[in-house]
């Protein structure tokens, strides 16, 4: 199934937790905020989720910046 | 000499804001951080780029730093809303520096973004630092708005050109009473410390010291000046006199 990921059309498995995403990226959970359809999620709201075709996720970190 | 600076309920123990931006390495940042003796650190939020090897900033800043993340990239006030709360969602806390920009050139803010931005974050608690044109009129509304600071630009961002808005900074510092915290265009630490002389509560400087020779030492020479500077204005400073006027005495001549 296709996902919008970081505004890119991705291709990825059905029902892939969202848990599951962020560790197959390699990404440290603490170093990362996710927005998915447009609401931030809270760290503890990561485990319930699982994607859907045409689910928006936005994953983000901090970097440099004045 | 009691002076304590508060923003948001938070003592803050040093008048010098960093950035974090444009620094020849991350691994030196905790060193800067350090001589600098910032409290206040900003950072910027952005998307993860899956096919680059990006560092995580967070683990170069001492975990008790104030974070202070910016809505950088946000061209209205809905955009740098939406910032504000991911940012916030990291649990690192609830300052914002809200920098709405739309002009690609100069880099100027959009005041009256801001000040939308600022009511909406107020509103949700947080403990907001406006990026700002110096205007009075804007200032006042920021205040009227909940924001903890304003936060004036002395030149273009990244500019290293100095206090070119001082006379209007001046202004917003005898008029506001919230801290005024000049914020880009700072190049030298005797700019800081100028800014600080006029009775500025803080300078935030991030470009003078990443593209300094040595950022390290450049971050302790700005710390210095930052606390020159802030001595002089509780000290006030002498007249300026139009003719010279003799400090040794002008009796008891040898001849």
């Amino acid at each position: 199934m296709i996902i919008t990921l970081n505004g890119k059309q991705t291709e990825i498995g059905e029902k892939t937790a969202l848990m599951d995403l962020i560790q197959s990226k390699g990404l440290e959970p603490e170093s990362i905020v996710i927005e998915y359809n447009r609401k931030v999620l809270r760290k503890e709201e990561w485990d319930s989720v699982v994607l859907k075709e045409n689910d928006k996720l936005e994953v983000l970190r901090f970097v440099g910046g004045g | 000499m009691d002076d304590k600076l508060t923003i948001g309920g938070r003592e803050i123990s040093s008048r010098l804001f960093i950035g974090t931006g444009k620094f020849p390495a991350n691994s030196i940042i905790p060193d800067v951080i350090k001589m600098s003796g910032a409290q206040v650190v900003t950072t910027a939020l952005r998307r993860i780029d899956f096919d680059s090897d990006e560092e995580n900033m967070l683990k170069y800043i001492p975990k008790d730093c104030i974070l202070m993340p910016n809505t950088s990239g946000a061209r209205n006030a809905e955009e740098a809303v939406r910032i504000a709360r991911i940012a916030r969602a990291s649990g690192c806390g609830n300052f914002i520096k809200i920098e709405v920009i739309s002009d690609n050139r100069y880099l100027l803010p959009d005041n009256m973004e801001t000040i939308r931005a600022t009511e909406m974050l107020v509103r949700e608690g947080f403990t907001v630092l406006p990026y700002i044109n110096p205007d009075l009129m804007d200032a006042r509304r920021l205040k009227d708005a909940g924001a903890a600071a304003v936060m004036p630009l002395g030149a273009p961002i990244g500019t290293n050109k100095g206090l070119r808005t001082r006379e209007m900074v001046k202004i917003l510092i005898h008029e506001i009473d919230i801290p005024v915290i000049v914020d880009a265009g700072i190049g030298k630490p005797s700019e800081a410390c100028e800014a600080m002389e006029i009775g500025a509560a803080a300078v935030l400087v991030n470009t003078a010291i990443a593209t300094a020779g040595d950022p390290v030492v450049m971050a302790e020479a700005f710390a210095n000046a930052v606390m020159a500077g802030r001595k002089a204005f509780l000290s006030g400073t002498g007249p300026v006199k139009e003719y010279a006027e003799a400090s040794s005495p002008l009796t008891g001549f040898l001849a």
